[in-house]
C-alpha cells in the first residue's frame, strides 16, 4: 500500500522540530531578542499562501472575498518580513567586540 | 510556470536557508550572515510562488502594490523603533503573523479550488482539520499578542486581571472550539467556521489578561511559539514544505525560550500561564518597611566608592530600560575604565521584558558583547569584586531566594550580588520588586541605596568621578 503524502509532510514536520530544538539551544542567550525577531520574519513565509489566495481566480472578478483576504494577508506578512529582517539587521549591527584586545 | 516538483525543491531550499539563519545566531560574528540567509530564503520562497501560480493577470499588480505598501510600513517601523520598545514591537509582529494565518485560512476556506483542497462545501477532511487548527492557533496568537502589546506598551495595566471561574471558562471555550471544529468537518457549514474563529479570538484575550507584567518574557516566547504552530498548520493545508519547516522551527524556538525563561524564574510553565502572580495586593510589605535601617547615599558617595574600587560588576534590569539609562551607564563605565578599573556586566536570564532584552540595550549603547556575561558565567566572580552596581534590577538579586523556603521566589537562580565588598543599588524607592518580596539586600551592612532615577543618578556619578 502506498504511503499517504500527509505522512511525508508529517515526517518533515517532526524532523524540523528536532532540527529546531538543537539549533535553538545553540543560540547564545545574548542574541535571544534577535532570535525572536528573525523567527518572526521567517514565519511570515506564510505570505506564500497569501499570494496564492490573492492570485486565485474563480471568476473574472479579482476582488472576490477570498482574494481580498489574500491581499490583506499580503500586507500583514510583508510588514512582518521587511520589519522583522530589517530590525534584526539593525540589532545585529550593534553587537560589537572589544576594540583593543582581540579575543 | 514551473512544475510543482521543481517548486517543492525550491521551497525545501528556502526551508534550509531558514535553518541556517537560526544557526547563524549561535555567535554574534556569524549572525549577520545568518540574517542574510534568512532574507535569501524568503526571496526564493516568494519568487517561486509567483512562478508556480504563473497567473500574471491584473491581480498581479495589486499583489505587488500591497507587497510594497506592507514592506514600506515594515521598513519604516524597523528603522524608527527605539531599542527600548523592542518587546512591544515583537509582540505586535506576532499578532500580524497570527492574523495573516487567519486570513489565509479564511481565504482557503472560501476558495478551496485555488489551493487544490476540493471544492467549496466539499473540502477534503484532512485539509479542513489542518486549516481549522491553523486558523484557531492563528487567532489565539493574534488576540493574545494584542493584549501582550497593550500591556507592554503601558496602554493596559501590567497587573494581572483575574476573576472567578476564569480557568474554568477557558477550559469550556477550549472544548467549545474542538466541538465546533468537529461539526465544521461534518457539515462544512460556514457558520461553524466563523464561530470557531470568534471563540479562538476570545480565548486568546482570556489567556493573556491574567498574566502580569514581569511574566511577559514567558508570554512573548509562548506567543512566538504559537505563531510558529499556526504557520505550520497552514503549511499542512497548503502542502508547502517551506511553511512546514519554518513553522516547526519557530514553534520549537518559542517553546525553548519559554522554558529558559521559566527556569530563570524557577516557576513552572503552568503557573505562569494560569497567571495571577505579582498583583498589587502584596501582603506584609507595609509593616516591614520601617523596621530596619537603610544606608542611603548620593552620587558623590557612589562616585567615591567606584573610583576606589579595582573591579566593578554592573547588574542591569528592567528599570534601566524604563529610564533609558543604558547610554549614561556606558559613559560611566568608560570613565571607570580610564581609571584602570575592571568592569563587566551580569545579565540575569529574565532581566527585562523579553529574552535577551538587556543584551540588546547594552549593545545599543556600544557595550562590547564580550563584556556582558550570563548568570552562570559570572556568579562566582562577585566574591572577588569590590563593587556591584545594581541598576534597575531587584528580584534577581534578592538573597532571600537562596535562604528562605517560605519566600515565593525561593529557588529562583539569583545573582550573588551580596558577596561583593559593597553594593550600590540604584532605585527610586524601597518598594519591593515584581514578586512583591522585600529585598533583604537593601538592609545589608555593605549596601548603599541610591534613591533616584537611574539615568539621572548615573549621569551625576559620572560628573563626580
Amino acid at each position: 500500500m502506498e504511503v499517504d503524502p500527509f505522512i511525508f509532510r508529517f515526517s518533515i514536520f517532526i524532523l524540523s522540530i528536532f532540527v529546531g530544538y538543537y539549533v535553538v539551544w545553540s543560540v547564545t542567550p545574548s542574541l535571544h531578542t534577535p532570535l525572536m525577531s528573525v523567527t518572526n520574519a521567517i514565519s511570515s513565509v506564510i505570505i506564500v499562501g497569501a499570494i496564492i489566495a490573492a492570485l486565485a481566480s474563480s471568476s473574472n472578478d479579482i476582488f472576490e472575498m477570498s482574494n481580498i483576504f489574500g491581499f490583506l494577508a499580503i500586507i500583514l506578512a510583508a510588514i512582518n518580513i521587511f520589519g522583522g529582517f530589517l530590525v534584526t539587521q539593525r540589532m545585529l549591527q550593534m553587537y560589537k567586540k572589544k576594540k583593543k584586545d582581540k579575543k | 510556470m514551473i512544475s510543482s516538483n521543481l517548486s517543492a525543491i525550491f521551497y525545501l531550499i528556502s526551508g534550509i536557508l531558514f535553518i541556517l539563519a537560526l544557526r547563524g545566531l549561535s555567535s554574534p560574528e556569524t549572525s549577520r550572515q545568518g540574517n542574510f540567509f534568512g532574507i535569501l530564503g524568503m526571496i526564493i520562497a516568494i519568487s517561486v510562488t509567483f512562478l508556480t501560480v504563473g497567473n500574471f493577470s491584473s491581480a498581479m499588480n495589486y499583489v505587488l502594490l500591497f507587497l510594497v505598501i506592507g514592506g514600506a510600513i515594515g521598513a519604516f517601523i524597523a528603522f524608527k523603533i527605539p531599542m527600548t520598545a523592542m518587546p512591544e514591537l515583537v509582540a505586535g509582529f506576532h499578532s500580524l503573523v497570527g492574523l495573516a494565518a487567519v486570513f489565509v485560512a479564511i481565504s482557503a476556506f472560501l476558495n478551496p479550488q485555488a489551493f487544490n483542497l476540493g471544492s467549496t462545501g466539499n473540502i477534503k477532511l484532512a485539509s479542513l482539520i489542518e486549516m481549522s487548527i491553523g486558523a484557531a492557533v492563528g487567532a489565539i496568537t493574534f488576540s493574545g499578542s494584542i493584549i501582550a502589546f497593550l500591556k507592554l506598551r503601558g496602554i493596559m495595566s501590567g497587573s494581572p486581571i483575574t476573576f472567578m471561574g476564569q480557568h474554568f471558562l477557558n477550559l469550556i471555550l477550549g472544548i467549545f472550539i474542538i466541538v465546533l471544529i468537529y461539526f465544521l468537518c461534518k457539515t462544512q457549514s460556514e457558520s461553524f467556521f466563523w464561530g470557531m474563529m470568534l471563540a479562538s479570538f476570545l480565548i486568546g484575550v482570556l489567556l493573556i489578561i491574567p498574566i502580569g507584567g514581569a511574566d511577559m518574557p514567558v508570554v512573548i516566547s509562548m506567543l512566538n511559539s504559537y505563531s510558529g504552530w499556526a504557520a505550520a498548520g497552514i503549511g499542512f493545508t497548503l502542502e508547502n514544505t517551506a511553511l512546514i519547516i519554518t513553522g516547526a522551527l519557530v514553534g520549537s524556538s518559542g517553546a525553548i525560550l519559554s522554558y529558559i525563561m521559566c527556569k530563570g524564574m524557577n516557576r513552572s510553565f503552568f503557573s505562569v500561564i494560569l497567571g495571577g502572580f505579582g498583583g498589587d495586593t502584596t501582603v506584609g510589605k507595609e509593616k516591614k518597611k520601617d523596621q530596619k535601617p537603610v544606608k542611603s547615599g548620593n552620587a558623590e558617595d557612589a562616585a567615591f566608592l567606584l573610583k576606589n574600587a579595582s573591579s566593578v560588576i554592573i547588574v542591569p534590569g528592567y528599570g534601566m530600560a524604563v529610564a533609558q539609562a543604558q547610554h549614561a551607564l556606558r559613559e560611566m563605565v568608560d570613565t571607570l575604565k580610564k581609571n584602570d578599573i575592571k568592569v563587566s556586566y551580569a545579565v540575569h536570564p529574565v532581566a527585562g521584558r523579553m529574552p535577551g532584552h538587556m543584551n540588546v540595550l547594552l549593545a545599543e549603547a556600544n557595550v562590547p558583547y564580550d563584556e556582558v556575561f550570563e548568570l552562570d558565567d559570572i556568579n562566582n566572580d562577585f566574591a572577588n569584586t569590590d563593587v556591584a552596581f545594581v541598576i534597575g534590577a531587584n528580584d534577581v538579586t534578592n538573597p532571600v531566594a537562596k535562604t528562605d523556603p517560605q519566600s515565593p521566589i525561593y529557588g529562583m537562580p539569583v545573582l550573588d550580588v551580596e558577596k561583593c565588598k559593597s553594593v550600590l543599588f540604584v532605585k527610586r524607592s524601597l518598594s519591593p520588586g515584581y514578586a512583591g518580596v522585600d529585598n533583604e539586600l537593601f538592609y545589608r551592612e555593605n549596601t548603599m541605596m541610591l534613591f533616584a532615577d537611574a539615568k539621572k543618578m548615573t549621569e551625576d556619578i559620572v560628573k563626580n568621578i
